[in-house]
């Protein structure tokens, strides 16, 4: 069974569609990328993933998004638990005016996850590794998340995001605004993850895509396009678009 | 010189003068005030209660129960002004947040005389006597607006995607705010407190009509309590030299408990991260 199964998901800004009847199945512990043009729809779709439109105004989805089998839109649904199992990283990094420290603590202290302060330290120790920024931060855990670097404040984030061990990471553009260096570190990272978390990672970047997913999804004007294993998407497509849009006949 | 550099000097030196002429007005205040006052002032003067004209006396009295009724209004006005702007930015975009918005401008707008009158006919009416308690209240109303609004601006102002990132870590709503938004805005916050505090430490006219004055220290809620700007009042529209010292004496004081309030206020809220 697919880790997250979309049937005919159709969303809503107001009166305007977003999302055109979009099907996917996605597998446990693979990292799927989504591409398109901007406006296509991808990071919508992204964030019906943990419900997190919910908090813009007036939009509504259709459809059916399973989790492990579970519909996440049913009426009774706890949303916020649902974010729990669902973590995101964003295209800016978003850090909280805390410490270092208490960045990745604060995951862990609302959803009371650990038993004492040893444990604590312990979790955050671990999420700082597995976000490969222990060691840049280990001598000033209890300054300030600011005075990171873009890249690092962006590691930051995935490390509270894994903080929580959430079952999926949503990754919305997360390189975008990071030098190649610091992308690069970030895509090592998302491959590391795949043996522990399930992934989707959109990106502008089609290298990106081609260098760290399992498999691709194409998006264009709100429909899926194509979605294939990466491999064959990137050598032999099924779709004229796909190959018109990866080889950059436009875009 | 071409005609860009031109500009740019003439723009540069009028907004320069336009910043002097602001922060010159405010010292020649300043000085004239102290220059005016420092004569006046001394320990007996600081701590002294009224006393007729040519046996001393001072505001001690009038410092307290400045100090008192400001205390009362910001448990009250605070609070509530705080937890107002919150609403308004976290939920308020119906018709009920877009009426609240409106009543808070409105009010804003209102002369201090209004809710003194207001006070007076509400509570000192009924039960009969002026009191700290219809001071201390009639500051809270005026304090209430000024902070809900400013508390709204500035917690508007948090990033969106900030709330997003705790959102995302399953924070409930609730928590969101009080853990992320509000330790974010609270030196913008803080500076609300600030204007509000500050207005109300120099109101007037809803203290005649609520405290009253008084010429003893009281501590009590329930009796007519003195105010340094009563005081002021008081000393200012005697026919007296040495009351008219007093009167810039205390109003120094006035300014210097403000200008000390800010300083603390921005030292505690300080940008820690």
């Amino acid at each position: 069974m697919s880790k997250i199964s979309v049937t005919d998901l159709n969303f809503y800004y107001g009166k305007a569609q977003a999302l055109y009847n979009i099907s996917i199945e996605i597998p446990e512990r693979e990292v799927v990328a989504f591409i398109g043009p901007s406006g296509c729809g991808k990071s919508t779709f992204l964030r019906t993933l943990n419900r997190m439109n919910d908090t813009i105004p007036l939009t509504r989805a259709e459809g059916k998004v399973l989790i492990d089998g579970e519909d996440i839109y049913r009426p009774n649904t706890d949303v916020v638990k649902l974010r729990r199992r669902v973590g995101m990283v964003f295209q800016k990094s978003n850090p909280f005016p805390k410490s270092i420290f208490e960045n990745v603590a604060y995951g862990i202290r609302i959803n009371r996850i650990h038993s004492d302060k040893a444990d604590l330290n312990g979790r955050v120790e671990k999420a700082l590794r597995d976000a490969a920024l222990w060691e840049e931060v280990k001598d000033r855990l209890q300054s300030s998340a600011f005075g990171l670097s873009g890249g690092q404040q962006q590691r930051l984030c995935i490390a509270r995001a894994l903080a929580v061990q959430p079952e999926v990471v949503l990754m919305d553009e997360p390189a975008s605004a990071l030098d190649p260096s610091a992308t690069q570190k970030i895509e090592e990272l998302v491959v590391q993850l795949k043996q522990q978390y399930t992934i989707v990672i959109v990106t502008h970047n089609m290298q990106q895509a081609a260098r760290v997913s399992d498999r691709t999804a194409f998006f264009m004007l709100g429909k899926l396009i194509e979605y294939n294993p990466t491999q064959k998407m990137f050598t032999n497509p099924d779709e004229q678009l796909t190959e018109d849009y990866i080889t950059g006949r436009f875009g | 010189m071409d005609s860009r550099r031109i500009v740019n000097s003439i723009a540069t030196i009028t907004t320069a003068v336009a910043a002097f002429a602001v922060v010159g007005v405010l010292v020649i205040i300043l000085s004239y005030i102290s220059y005016q006052g420092v004569s006046s002032l001394s320990w007996q003067f600081l701590v002294e209660t009224p006393k007729p004209v040519g046996e001393g006396g001072g505001i001690g009295n009038a410092i307290v129960g400045s100090l008192i009724m400001l205390g009362l209004a910001s448990l009250l006005g605070v609070p509530i002004g705080v937890a107002v702007g919150t609403y308004l930015s976290e939920m308020g975009d119906g018709w009920f947040g877009t009426t609240v918005r409106f009543v808070a401008d409105t009010l804003i707008g209102v002369p201090s005389i209004v809710f003194g009158v207001f006070i007076y006919a509400l509570v000192v009416l009924q039960q009969g006597y002026f009191s700290t308690l219809a001071g201390s209240l009639a500051l809270a109303l005026i304090m209430i607006p000024i902070i809900t609004r400013t508390t709204e601006e500035m917690t508007k102002l948090v990033p969106k995607t900030m709330r997003e990132g705790a959102l995302a870590l399953g924070a409930p709503q609730w928590r969101v705010t009080l853990d992320i938004v509000l330790p974010a805005a609270l030196s913008g916050i803080a500076t609300g407190v600030m204007l509000a505090v500050a207005r109300v430490l120099g109101e007037t006219a809803p203290l005649l009509f609520t405290a009253f004055g008084s010429r003893f220290y009281n501590i009590y809620l329930d009796e007519p309590m003195a105010s340094l700007t009563v005081q002021i009042y008081n000393y200012a529209i005697s026919p007296f030299d040495e009351w008219h010292d007093k009167a810039w004496a205390a109003t120094m004081v006035l300014v210097g408990m403000i200008l000390l309030i800010n300083i603390t206020m921005r030292y505690v809220t300080r940008k820690r991260y």
